[in-house]
């Protein structure tokens, strides 16, 4: 047995040898004179250690955030804070990386098969979240660069219909489902791919990423954070999260006289109206409409899982090797002419055909697992938003939606309550000290 | 927590429980990413032998000009007179003149050693990463001349527009500590 292992082993090195040295078509010189080999300049990349610098001031600047939003309330604090964080983590990091696009870090670490989160990634995404459990979306408030670009360039906000608002608000969860689906199947990064700021923090990029800069940005000027409301993945966590929190934006913990003034300096659409005595709707019918809408939501799961697995081979071509592998195939059966750099590139490498049809067929059973998965989280989306409108909460004053709420700290001026300060955090004891 | 022990109701519990166990498991997950042992900082790198030198790396670059360039590793180079990488397919004759050589900005020069041999150097601040040199020496000569992703230029996008654009799949994350894919090491 040990002999054979030996051989082998001897068999393997032969193998190695033979094909080191046939590997040149003109062997490298022997100089007869003193030829001394030139320097190769091999630059290292960024140390390591200063990752932790970006966690420490990522760290150290939600604390800022959360203690202006909530503690002084300061809402010029904030924009100057949101200004710090588009210089440093925009132009100065270059955008990269960010808690949104960790978001597919993370994913692709969860259900790819050999990559390994790198702290700074992991850091990014889970810090926010944890900043949001305990004090709401402060991270939005000015810590965020695509936020604090947006939150910036701010001029005229127009008010969002609340329809427009609700139904575009789906877009989010859409997003989400698509970049954790792409991205753990290895396929692509679309939220780094598709971020409408990189390019100002990089000055440079693409002219399709300039248009498409220009638009978000212009359109941000009158409608307030358009990425965040209608795009942000990431939002969608800080979301759900933030309902939860410990601290939260108050506008006017005591004595709300409706003046209605604050809903109308928040340009994000984020304070909720006092809800009208109940009565429209007769109880017992609510309950029943209820109750259909939870039934419905498990056939909304099944159906979009179903209908995302059978257009599973479609949304599995965001994948380079499922493209190369169908263009492949074309070729092969002389139904297109044409090569592309792709199949070109695989030529050069003289590798079987059978090797790339391989490769996409394993990658496309992973994406009609994932076609399950992205499907049944939209029609969950689509179940739960449908049974929250049904839901009527009684609410009798002005408050912010938590779940909205980025903190920006615009509505505490406009209140004519001016509450006090440990009232607004809502610490336990103030009312007592106050 | 309030120091004078309330009744709890289901509607202050729920929130509460949420919050805790949403607490324990980003600290917890947190604290295993701090204390974790293996796992460094990424990389963007090309490797040498599956690229095919297709010209994308000048232009998909979030960059301009790219943080890609080409590198010499003169370990393999043939140091061959007539270099495919530096003339052209015909030259009109045999000297270094302009028309005469592949590279667009005059990148490459080209010195004496000894019979036959010549020396081919990078001026790194010219090479635009064209990769049009590398075709040329990959194609007909040892594919001495790779291109590499300089770190002193990258940026280290979380998503490389190379690596998004690039035909052959060559442009992959490489651990910091080797952050460069060489046919040799040395
Ligand atoms: S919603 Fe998204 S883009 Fe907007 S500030 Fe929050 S994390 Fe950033
Ligand atoms: S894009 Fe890919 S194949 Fe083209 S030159 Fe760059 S690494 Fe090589
Ligand atoms: S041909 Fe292109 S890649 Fe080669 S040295 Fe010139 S600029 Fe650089
Ligand atoms: S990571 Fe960004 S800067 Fe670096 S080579 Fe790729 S596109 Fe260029």
């Amino acid at each position: 047995m040990r002999s054979l292992g030996v051989g082998l082993l001897l068999l393997v090195a032969l193998a190695g040898w033979c094909a080191a040295s046939e590997e040149f078509d003109f062997p490298p010189p022997q100089f007869s004179q003193g030829y001394e080999y030139p320097h190769v300049s091999k630059p290292s990349p960024r140390p390591d250690w200063l990752v932790y610098v970006d966690i420490g001031v990522l760290a150290a600047a939600l604390g800022l955030a959360a203690w202006l939003a909530l503690g002084r309330r300061h809402r010029r604090g904030l924009a100057l804070l949101a200004v710090f964080s588009v210089l440093y983590f925009g132009f100065f990091r270059h955008g990269c990386i960010c808690s949104v696009g960790a978001i597919q870090n993370v994913a692709l670490a969860a259900f790819g098969s050999d990559y390994a989160l790198p702290m700074v990634a992991g850091a990014f995404f889970l810090l926010p979240l944890l900043f949001a459990l305990l004090f709401g979306r402060v991270f939005c408030a000015g810590v965020c660069p695509l936020g604090a670009a947006q939150e910036i360039v701010l001029l005229r906000p127009l008010r969002v219909p609340r329809w427009l608002e609700n139904g575009l608000g789906v877009a989010p969860y859409v997003y989400l489902g698509a970049a954790v689906l792409f991205a753990g199947t290895g396929s692509a990064f679309i939220i780094c791919d598709y971020d409408p700021f990189i390019l100002f923090y990089r000055l440079a990029g693409s002219r399709g990423m300039l248009v498409l800069g220009l638009v978000v940005l212009l359109t941000a000027t009158v409608i307030g954070r358009p990425y965040c409301r209608y795009l942000c993945p990431y939002g969608v966590l800080l979301r759900w999260l933030a309902p939860f929190a410990r601290w939260r934006v108050r506008i006017t913990p005591q004595d709300c006289i409706s003046c209605h003034l604050c809903a109308k300096a928040c340009p994000y659409g984020a304070i909720r109206a006092p809800t009208p005595e109940p009565g429209a709707v007769p109880r017992h019918v609510g309950r029943g409409r209820l109750a259909a809408l939870l039934a419905l939501i498990p056939v909304f799961v099944v159906l979009g899982g179903w209908l995302a697995n059978v257009g599973s081979p479609i949304l599995a071509r965001a994948h380079p090797s499922v493209r190369l592998a169908n263009r492949l195939w074309l070729e092969e059966q002389g139904r297109v002419e044409a090569k592309t750099e792709a199949t070109e590139a695989f030529e050069q490498h003289e590798r079987p055909t059978v090797e790339a049809y391989r490769t996409a067929a394993a990658i496309h059973a992973r994406f009609r697992v994932g076609a399950w998965a992205f499907g049944g989280w939209l029609g969950l989306v689509l179940g739960i938003r449908l049974v929250g409108q049904a839901i009527r909460r009684h609410r009798s004053e002005y408050d912010a939606d938590p779940a909205a709420c980025v903190a920006c700290g615009r509505c505490y001026a406009a209140c004519p309550v001016q509450p006090t300060r440990e009232n607004a955090l809502g610490l336990p004891g103030a009312s007592e000290r106050s | 927590m309030p120091d004078k022990p309330e009744r709890l109701t289901r509607r202050e519990f729920l929130p509460q429980a949420v919050r805790g166990i949403g607490l324990l498991a980003t600290g917890g997950a947190l604290g295993a990413l701090a204390t974790r042992r293996s796992a460094g900082e990424l990389v963007w790198q090309i490797d040498p032998r599956k690229c095919v030198a297709c010209e994308h790396c000048a232009t998909d670059c979030v960059l301009s000009p790219s943080a890609v360039k080409v590198m010499h590793e003169y370990r393999v180079c043939g140091y061959c007179n007539r270099c495919f990488a530096y003339f052209v397919d015909q030259p009109t004759d045999d000297t270094t003149a302009a028309e005469n050589q592949r590279c667009p900005t005059n990148a490459i020069r080209r010195s004496f050693v000894e019979d036959p041999y010549h020396q081919y150097a990078i001026d790194e601040p010219k090479c635009i990463g064209c990769g049009i040199c590398v075709k040329g020496c990959k194609e007909f000569g040892n594919g001495s001349l790779i291109l590499q992703i300089r770190h002193d230029r990258c940026v280290n996008c979380n998503q490389c527009a190379i690596a998004t654009a690039c035909p052959a799949q060559a442009v992959s994350r490489v651990r910091a500590d080797q952050p460069y894919i060489l046919r040799r090491s040395g």
